[in-house]
């Protein structure tokens, strides 16, 4: 029965995970070179940009797309929306993948990398980093555990599989909790800087407003990848599933955009949209991809009907949110930080780590889809 | 803590630009020099960095036909309630009772979100090193603990540095603007920027011709965070009530449906 449901049919070897095997080979090399000669030699970081894409893409972008993790996991555990049972797994797998990254992109990224552990046991409460790096220690366990049902199941260990379903429950509110205080949490680290963050992205409500693009985010990796492993993998799915995700994105699309519109006329207003700077013109970007146009299409379309258009909906939604992420990390601080002549522009390490970094998401869910039962639609443990 | 910790006015009236403070910086916190180029102005180097602590910016202010020299002396604020510390994962930077902000390099894990969260830029960091510290100036620490000045105020020949407690200093700094009407301009930079700083300023032209920043908002930036950090009890006690809330709900909708003979299941 259970071997049935690891897609051992899925080839190993194609000419796009060959590729991704080199990006991943390259990004260890200068990983390697990183760690041995520092942030100076291998970056473009300095003291007016001390924080690169590293941080706004890996670690802001990369924990953004795991939101689905707790979003599916929650609907299915707690709400018990069963439809939604089939894409658990690889919600849960992407999720955990996600943080993964994130944290080889933080240990990339911080100057002291043997000691990422200090926040565990030099505790600061007044620091959001403090109660950010708890989060990624929590959350990671968590995932790890709401991931292992499927290691255990490939194992054959079916009294561990047992085991955790049945704290499964207490286990994804858990983790609903640490995702919902770790989403706002990274918008709150820029509360700080009312003075340097641009009015375009400065309010304070930037938390929540970090939670509600990471659930649009989170809807449309998993409608993403599930649409892609379908396709690729051949996995058939209920048409429904995506639907009904399309319908979920559609709701707190419009809710963001009402969101975003209320910050925008009582913040910088309206017509500072079209001032043509260099801020207006990337909020116009990341306004347009992550909702104007997806609500757009959703609302006033047919374009939710098919696969390819929920795909394209998809990728327009990811890519405007991690925008979003770029112009609160970097592009809403560039003018202010730019002040005194110094620029910032990543260098091709910087650059070959993060493609890296996303290959090897692609790899090990691969991976995982080829070795794991993750397209199951039954767990061993069903009745 | 803060009416009894060490302050210091500058009162830039006074200063010549003759930058003992910045020999005098180097020197006692033992930082290398570091080659520079001539670019058209005196200020040298042009910012601070992680070997640099102190620099006098040379600000010309030409109205009309003679040039006005300014002499502006930068280095770390040491905010009553800085954000470095307020920010800092791993409390390396800390606010001691006697003034200075200091910093811990053993506990720092080099994040950089002190550098990000300083409203005036002074973290500076040593990203040439393989294992970084960031730096900044320590209000000699140890020397205040002993008895003696800050090396920049010990060597400074004109005595633009006033050192004391903090309410004498913001005192002292009233007192010299009333006594000298037209001499100065009517604002004690440090008293409400970024919610009150140890160090402040007084000058004759106003701040904002010289460089300093004048967008500063006059709280203190901890607050913004905490107002952000101390909201998440009350968030974590409504996810766990609309979570149990739902599971209940929807379990016993289902038990139900099973009740009443329409479970589909096998």
């Amino acid at each position: 029965m259970k071997t049935n449901n690891t897609g051992n049919d899925i080839r190993m070897w194609t000419p796009a995970t060959a590729a991704m095997v080199l990006v991943m080979l390259a990004g260890l090399g200068v990983m390697v070179y990183r760690l041995i000669s520092g942030l100076g030699a291998s970056t473009h970081l300095n003291d007016n940009f001390p924080w690169g894409i590293w941080l706004a893409v890996d670690v802001l972008g990369g924990v953004a797309m795991a939101a689905g993790g707790f979003i599916i996991a929650s609907m299915v555990y707690l709400f018990n929306m069963k439809k939604y049972k089939p894409i658990t797994r690889p919600a849960i797998l992407t999720a955990f993948i996600g943080y993964l990254l994130a944290i080889v992109a933080i240990i990339m990224d911080i100057g002291q990398p043997h000691r990422i552990w200090h926040p565990a046991v030099m505790w600061q409460i007044r620091s959001v980093m403090w109660v950010v790096a708890i989060h990624v220690m929590l959350y990671t366990t968590t995932l790890a555990l709401e991931f292992s049902p499927m290691l255990f199941e490939r194992l054959g260990w079916h009294g561990a599989v047992k085991t955790v379903q049945k704290i499964m429950v207490p286990v994804v509110l858990f983790g609903a909790l640490l995702s919902v205080l770790h989403q706002s949490s990274l918008g709150a680290v820029f509360l700080i800087v009312p003075g340097k963050l641009s009015p375009f992205w400065y309010n304070s409500k930037l938390p929540f407003l970090f939670l509600v693009s990471a659930v649009m985010m989170g809807l449309s990796m998993v409608s993403l990848e599930t649409i892609l492993s379908a396709r690729i993998f051949r996995h058939p799915v209920d048409m429904g599933i995506f639907t009904g995700l399309a319908r979920a994105l559609a709701g707190v699309a419009l809710f963001y955009f009402v969101l975003k519109m209320y910050f925008l006329v009582t913040g910088p207003g309206v017509a500072a949209v079209f001032s043509g700077s260099m801020e207006a013109n990337m909020y116009l970007i990341e306004m347009a991809l992550s909702v104007i146009l997806p609500l757009a299409l959703l609302l006033g379309t047919k374009m939710k009907e098919s696969l390819s258009g929920l795909l394209f909906i998809d990728v327009l939604v990811i890519a405007g949110v991690l925008i979003n992420r770029l112009n609160v990390g970097i592009f809403g601080l560039y003018r202010h930080n730019a002040t005194n002549g110094q620029t910032y522009f990543p260098s091709w390490m910087e650059f070959a780590v993060t493609f890296a970094l996303i290959a090897l998401a692609f790899f090990i869910f691969k991976m995982a889809a080829r070795h794991l039962p993750l397209l199951s639609s039954e767990t061993a443990s069903e009745h | 803590m803060a009416k009894t910790a060490n302050s210091v006015l500058v009162d830039m009236t006074r200063c010549i630009g003759c930058r003992g403070c910045q020999i005098a910086c180097k020197a006692w916190n033992e930082r290398s020099a570091r080659k520079t180029v001539m670019y058209g102005n005196f200020t040298n180097p042009t910012d601070l960095n992680s070997d640099c602590f102190t620099n006098v910016r040379f600000v010309e202010n030409g109205n009309g036909k003679t040039p006005v020299w300014s002499f502006v002396k930068n280095q770390c604020l040491h905010c009553q309630d800085p954000s470095c510390a307020s920010v800092c994962p791993v409390a390396a930077f800390r606010k001691s009772d006697e003034g200075p902000v200091t910093y811990d390099y053993e506990r720092c894990i080099g994040c950089r979100y002190c550098m990000l969260a300083c409203p005036f830029e002074v973290p500076k960091y040593e990203w040439e090193k393989l294992l970084p510290a960031v730096q900044k100036c320590t209000f000699c620490a140890e020397r205040i603990q002993d008895g003696l000045l800050p090396s920049c105020i010990k060597t400074c020949p004109t005595k633009t540095m006033f050192f004391g407690k903090r309410e004498d200093v913001v005192a002292e700094a009233k007192r010299r603007i009333a006594s000298a009407p037209g001499k100065y301009v009517n604002h004690v930079y440090g008293i409400e920027e970024a919610g009150g700083t140890s160090w402040l300023y007084i000058s004759s032209v106003p701040f904002g011709e010289l460089g300093f920043n004048m967008d500063v908002p006059k709280v203190q930036l901890p607050g913004l965070t905490w107002s952000y950090i101390s909201s998440i009890p009350a968030v974590i006690g409504v996810v766990l009530v609309a979570g149990v809330g739902s599971w209940v709900v929807t379990r016993r909708n289902e038990v139900k449906e099973k009740e009443g003979g329409k479970e589909d299941r096998p």
